[in-house]
């Protein structure tokens, strides 16, 4: 059950800015930023009130400030239509924004060891996260990497917040040569992790998961699925994810994720419907089980 | 001037035209966030079948120009499930409720609306015959009209006999002013149009389909003209008929534009994923809209387009107001 309310507004862009390779988008949007928790999302409405393009664009928040009664930032790269529109806007314009949205990175009730592993602009949701860790106490180690050095998201913000920052590019000109998870048993030994937190694409979740469970510790990753509408409606953002009750389920990652206990996750069957997933062709409801049958939350 | 906004849809008068179309607005919970879904004329649930269905697999979207496609494959939780979770909660909010059905053959639509039958609250039941039949594969029932009238009378069996059947009609297969014929001869009491159309996209990255299941339905604004065009054929041909219009609606003119074609209300699927409070904002457009026209009900907008040129003297836009010279 969702415990926070998402809004949707009218938000004035404060600033656009480059940083490297990505841009970054500063919106005033009160009722977003006083609810935001980190992980959480905004769903974007791009083109204009008369787009043809139907589908809104997630991107996750990576700062919320008090200024104007409340501002919200992301940090994206330009991928097709929508991102290149929204790399046009300027100062002043008005985006249609509903946030926060989705299930936030759980929190570890005690001072705890955690390291952060971000892929490309997977790392801007990490840096609300580290923040808050801090706050309470946690060390906060980072793994940032990417194709180059120039797509390295907040390599110097990584360096300033956490205990240590460590980089992985594929092409070897920043830090180790090679992928984020490359790096990662390394640092979880060094910083003697509790937990890990991981954004990227699906193949690093995965290796991130696999990495963290032979340590022993806890994953908790963002996923980043297709998604229209980012909250609940439409049905295209499911994955297979494993319940506490061991019955997999295609949930929403905007309502039921985007995070995710990594190993609740069935990556290797991410784009097919499991046949042992509920409601599945063929699946046949055990009749002594009617708590089995909900689907979603 | 004030505007007489109620539906009258034969069985069933709502407050306001605009409906929550299938599939697009969940069962409620998720647009509660965002107003008071008690103000939608009516809440179409999603297709609700005899079990959970998990749905086809992701990818599951494709943006086209103006529309989307999309292959859920009616993802739900069954109607058990709906029964006991998710009709009560849309009735405790106030929700006109209008429960949409779905099979894989006529015996499963015929189970699922007995299941309903016995619940209390509903407005209408409303058959989505766009399902795939289970004996022709790729043929969907509203594509044949002896395969949509055998869904429609064996779920108007079904039901009380005082619970309207909405048939919800598609433009693909045979022509569909047969297949509502056979539908109201069946005991459809209303129409609803249009369902998504069949459409494919190919990724020329992966130089593979767009989606998993290779096609899926198009809607959104680039169908508009195609609902339009079905909507008023259906009504010239039965003109008694009350019709939901559907496809494309994102604004107040497009709702009018569905009115004037022949239907009495409209439903608003694609346009919420981008705007969630897109039916409020079009109610009040479509009132403004008969505001500027000076037609004080609703009703008196429906067909309108039906009538000869020349004969529009009833509607006079405040700006194009009639002079009279001598
Ligand atoms: C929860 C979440 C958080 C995200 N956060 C960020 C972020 O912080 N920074 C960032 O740069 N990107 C982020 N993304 C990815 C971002 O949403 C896509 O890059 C963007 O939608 C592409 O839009 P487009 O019109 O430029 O691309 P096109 O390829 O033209 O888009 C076509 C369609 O595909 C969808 N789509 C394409 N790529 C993706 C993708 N990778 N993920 C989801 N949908 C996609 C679009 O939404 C659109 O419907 C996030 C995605 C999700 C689901
Ligand atoms: C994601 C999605 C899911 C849908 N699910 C259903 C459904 O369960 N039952 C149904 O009868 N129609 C369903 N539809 C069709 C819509 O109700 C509507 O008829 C169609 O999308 C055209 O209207 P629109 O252009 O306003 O979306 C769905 C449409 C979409 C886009
Ligand atoms: S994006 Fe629409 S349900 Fe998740």
């Amino acid at each position: 059950m969702r415990t926070i309310k998402p809004v949707q507004m009218r938000s004035p862009v404060l600033t656009v800015r480059r940083v490297d390779t990505y841009h970054a988008i500063t919106v005033v949007a009160p009722g977003v930023a006083e609810r935001f928790r980190a992980g959480q999302f905004v769903a974007v409405a791009v083109g204009g009130d008369t787009s043809s393009m139907l589908a809104r664009r997630a991107f996750f928040i990576h700062d919320v400030k008090p200024d104007y009664g409340g501002t919200v930032e992301f940090v994206f790269e330009v991928r097709g239509r929508g991102t290149s529109w929204l790399s046009e806007c300027r100062s002043r314009d008005l985006l249609d924004v509903t946030g926060p949205l989705g299930r936030p990175f759980p929190l570890p009730r005690d001072p705890v060891n955690c390291v952060l592993v971000g892929d490309g602009h997977g790392a801007s949701p990490l840096f609300p996260l580290a923040h808050t860790l801090r706050r309470r106490g946690c060390r906060v180690d980072f793994v940032l990497g990417a194709a180059g050095a120039q797509r390295v998201f907040g390599a110097l913000a990584a360096r300033r917040v956490g205990e240590t920052a460590t980089f992985a590019t594929r092409d070897g000109s920043l830090g180790l040569r090679g992928r984020v998870t490359d790096a990662l048993p390394q640092v979880i030994e060094d910083a003697r992790a509790d937990v890990v937190y991981g954004v990227g694409p699906l193949p690093v979740l995965r290796t991130v998961t696999a990495i963290a469970a032979k340590y022993g510790v806890p994953a908790q990753v963002a996923v980043e699925e297709r998604m229209a509408c980012g909250i609940g409606l439409c049905m295209t953002c499911v994955l297979p994810v494993v319940g506490d009750d061991g019955v997999t389920r295609m949930l929403r990652s905007c309502v039921d994720g985007p995070v995710f206990r990594g190993e609740q996750v069935r990556f290797d069957d991410v784009g097919t419907i499991p046949f042992d997933a509920l409601g599945a062709p063929g699946w046949k409801a055990r009749p002594d089980d009617s708590a089995s049958t909900e689907i979603g939350q | 001037m004030s505007v007489d906004l109620t539906a009258r849809l034969g069985p069933v008068e709502l407050a306001n035209p605009v409906l929550a179309a299938a599939g697009c607005a969940g069962a409620g919970r998720e647009l509660a966030q965002f107003f008071d879904i008690a103000r939608l004329g009516a809440l179409v649930t999603k297709s609700i079948m005899a079990q959970p269905r998990s749905g086809r697999p992701t990818p599951r979207l494709a943006e086209s120009a103006s529309g989307m496609l999309n292959s859920i494959g009616l993802q739900g939780p069954g109607v058990d499930v709906f029964l006991q979770r998710d009709l009560p909660w849309l009735l405790s909010r106030g929700a006109r409720t209008i429960v949409s059905v779905a099979g894989a053959h006529t015996g499963e639509y015929a189970e699922v609306a007995a299941r309903l039958s016995d619940a209390p609250g509903i407005s209408a039941v409303e058959v989505n015959l766009s399902c795939a039949q289970a004996t022709e594969r790729e043929r969907t029932f509203a594509a044949e009209p002896e395969a949509a009238a055998e869904v429609v009378a064996s779920v108007v069996a079904a039901v009380r006999p005082d619970l309207p059947v909405i048939a919800k009609l598609a433009p693909d297969g045979a022509d569909i002013v047969e297949v509502a014929r056979a539908c109201v001869s069946a005991g459809a009491g209303l129409l609803a149009m249009i369902n998504t159309i069949p459409g494919m996209v190919i990724d020329t990255t992966t130089l593979r389909p767009g989606l998993a299941g290779s096609t899926g339905g198009l809607s959104g604004p680039a169908i508009r003209p195609i609902a339009v065009r079905c909507v008023y054929r259906v009504h010239a041909a039965l003109p008694d008929v009350p019709i939901i219009g559907i496809g494309g609606v994102q604004t107040g003119q497009d709702a009018l534009e569905m009115l004037l074609a022949g239907a009495s209300a409209v439903g608003v699927g694609t346009a919420t994923f981008r705007d969630p409070t897109a039916a409020l904002r079009i109610q009040r457009e479509i009132e403004e809209g008969l505001a500027e026209r000076e037609i004080s009900r609703l009703g008196d907008i429906v067909g309108l387009a039906h009538r000869p040129e020349g004969a529009a003297g009833l509607i006079r836009t405040r700006s194009r107001r009639a002079v009279a010279f001598d």
